[in-house]
């Protein structure tokens, strides 16, 4: 990473807690992070680690109440997303940053045309008259890789195959130019053919057009395939941030260790039980005192239960620079001894 | 979608012959006897005769054969007749009313006007009520307003006509003296004042349906908009910073009116039916309280013409419905 460049987005203590009738749920605590002009940032974690609602906390796309996005910082280009009026926010959604959800089968709205939903956010925030938002449509759809755009915009999304909407999707999120574009699972739902050829789409357009992009997976082979830096979230933290080669190198956390074991080898023996990881990611009614982890952590010992590790540098660069972990527990064997001391 | 009504059409045509023969046989086989109003003091013979003028002494396929000539062929001449001036039927038979000796057409020719503008503006004020309170229930659910309306609803649902009708003038008529208890139908409007009073004497009835229609169809509305609501096409709307009023009123209400839609469409049958409870309470003399009192009297033309003209609606409006679904959703293609 250049030194002194600006980061297009960063994030800061962000926290958000839904209310429901069976009490607080704190899915996200304390997350901080930075991307980067032209960065490709890994969001990796299982179901229920706290992904996807950081990033739709980012521009409020949580329905409040339950959702209650209480603090921290949401920099974009220097101002405050948190501390933005809802009209301010509406031109930030579509226009700065561009969404593209998991399900293509039914992010799009059945009864207009595909046409009409990409058009919409260019009238809105480019001003376009019809006919230029149609010409742009068209460009977009072409941008995409959709055979045939003219006549296509006057398609229905049940009319193209979950791929195809899955462009569509892509072509909506980047109408305005946006600065950030956040992928959720955007390829969960698709079969692998399709998900590589989208994995191919998005890197070429990250080529052509140069915008931000975090990528929110499951899958650790996406993020090795694309992403250039990494975080992996539990319990609604990051517990571990790093460049993506140095992570698939040397992973730190425990969790991130037990993530890379669980990818099926393809020279393994045959009959070989596939690595799990046992147990359930844990529903936090409260905020965190002790590390998320422990209960499914092979290393845990006292100091987990007491104490909830905060992220600390691995490699001597400021946080969130290099190489870091959320974790008491050290590979090279029981604790970092210098950290013992400094707790003494 | 053109071929597909017409094919629709055309099949509708078995159906309500078959229906037409259900409604026939059902009347047939029911107990009665045209005769039975006439006093005990005429003797049997001059009752005899007064039957075979009528008619009623034939074989009954011959008969429904005669009805059915009669209601798809002479009928609709003195209709096209009347509308042109120009006498096409000429003397044809028509279906007569057992009961006045009149024909059963003109009967409910006189009777159409009532019903349609008190129990059609009924369901139009139900409708125009119920769409807005189940989107704004919808879309604040578990608000006090959402409660509120679930409340009134439930009330509209559960409390019969004839409850709330009678409530009402109690209230309103015998208490208040604001609106009078029973509709006159020998009112023409011709000024402002008789317009006025026509207003007034509608009120009554025209609430208690009123409530009973946009009870059910904000019921349908709530749900379909709360069905909506949560799909992943909103956050896409939202995603994309579309204003919650055009993500509600635009991508949210366009897909929730499809069901609604059909469910209003089908409901249209049933104002011609008439509402018979409270056309009776209200002293309305429309299409309802004409079949309940040719029911009573054994006038089987006027209750076979009467039930049948109701099966066309049903059949004509259920092919309505299925055309606007086809309409309204893009993924419905019937070619």
């Amino acid at each position: 990473m250049p030194d002194g460049a600006m980061p297009v987005l960063e994030v800061r203590g962000l926290k958000t807690v839904f209310h429901t009738r069976g009490g607080s749920v704190h899915a996200v605590n304390d997350v901080s992070f930075h991307l980067m002009p032209g960065e490709l940032l890994g969001v990796v974690g299982e179901s229920g680690s706290g992904k996807s609602v950081t990033m739709m906390s980012l521009i409020g796309l949580l329905p409040s109440p339950p959702a209650d996005v209480q603090s921290g910082q949401v920099l974009l280009g220097g101002q405050d997303l948190l501390k933005a009026t809802p009209e301010e926010l509406r031109k930030v959604r579509g226009a700065r940053i561009g969404f593209v959800f998991q399900d293509p089968m039914t992010s799009l709205n059945p009864v207009f045309t595909v046409g009409s939903q990409i058009m919409a956010p260019l009238r809105k925030h480019m001003g376009l008259s019809k006919a230029q938002a149609e010409a742009r449509a068209v460009e977009l759809l072409e941008l995409v890789g959709i055979p045939d755009a003219r006549r296509r915009l006057k398609s229905y999304p049940h009319q193209f195959s979950g791929g195809m909407r899955q462009r569509v999707m892509i072509a909506i999120a980047l109408a305005c130019d946006p600065e950030v574009l956040i992928a959720d699972e955007p390829t969960t739902a698709l079969d692998v053919t399709i998900q590589a050829q989208i994995l191919e789409l998005v890197k070429e357009l990250r080529q052509k057009l140069g915008m931000a992009i975090v990528w929110i997976t499951h899958d650790l082979g996406v993020v090795a395939e694309i992403a250039d830096r990494v975080m992996v979230m539990y319990g609604g933290q990051v517990v571990e941030q790093a460049p993506v080669k140095e992570l698939f190198r040397n992973p730190r956390h425990p969790y991130t260790r037990a993530l890379l074991k669980t990818i099926p080898k393809l020279g393994g023996q045959r009959g070989e039980r596939l690595q799990v990881i046992e147990g359930q990611p844990p529903i936090l009614g409260f905020p965190p005192t002790a590390c998320p982890f422990r209960a499914r952590c092979a290393h845990a010992f006292a100091r987990c239960e007491a104490e909830n590790p905060a992220r600390r540098p691995v490699d001597g660069l400021p946080l969130s620079q290099g190489h870091d972990v959320a974790c008491h527990w050290s590979p090279e064997g029981a604790e970092d001894p210098s950290q013992e001391a400094a707790h003494a | 979608m053109l071929t597909f009504t017409i094919r629709r059409l055309l099949l509708a045509i078995p159906t309500l012959l078959f229906i037409s023969l259900v409604i026939f046989l059902l009347l047939e086989l029911a107990p009665g006897d045209p005769m039975s109003q006439v006093p005990l003091t005429v003797p049997p013979e001059v009752k005899q005769k007064m039957r075979e003028a009528l008619g009623a002494d034939q074989p009954m396929f011959f008969r429904y054969m005669l009805w059915l000539k009669q209601f798809f062929i002479i009928e609709p001449l003195h209709i096209l007749g009347a509308i042109t001036g120009i006498d096409l039927a000429g003397d044809a038979q028509r279906i007569i009313s057992w009961q006045s000796r009149s024909p059963v057409a003109d009967i409910i020719a006189q009777r159409i006007p009532q019903t349609l503008t008190v129990i059609g503006a009924a369901y139009v004020i139900g409708v125009l009520i119920a769409l807005p309170i189940g989107i704004y229930s919808a879309y604040r659910q578990y608000s006090w307003f959402d409660q509120l309306g679930t409340f009134i609803s439930m009330i509209g649902f559960s409390v019969p006509t004839f409850f709330t009708g009678v409530l009402l003038i109690v209230i309103f008529s015998v208490n208040l003296g604001w609106f009078p208890s029973i509709y006159d139908t020998t009112l023409k409007v011709t000024d402002w004042a008789s317009f006025l009073k026509q207003v007034k004497q509608m009120v009554l009835p025209v609430s208690v349906l009123a409530l009973y229609n946009a009870a059910q169809i904000s019921r349908y509305m709530r749900s379909s908009m709360l069905d909506n609501l949560g799909q992943d096409y909103v956050r896409t709307a939202r995603s994309v910073g579309m204003t919650e009023r055009v993500v509600v009123l635009r991508d949210v209400l366009r897909n929730s009116m499809i069901p609604v839609v059909t469910v209003i469409a089908l409901g249209i049958p049933t104002i011609f039916g008439g509402a018979i409870i409270t056309e009776q309470v209200f002293k309305v003399n429309g299409l309802g309280q004409l079949l309940i009192s040719a029911i009573h009297a054994n006038d089987l033309p006027m209750v076979q013409t009467l039930t049948f003209i109701f099966a066309i609606l049903i059949v004509l409006f259920n092919l309505i419905a299925d055309v606007l679904y086809g309409i309204l959703d893009p993924r419905i293609r019937y070619d």
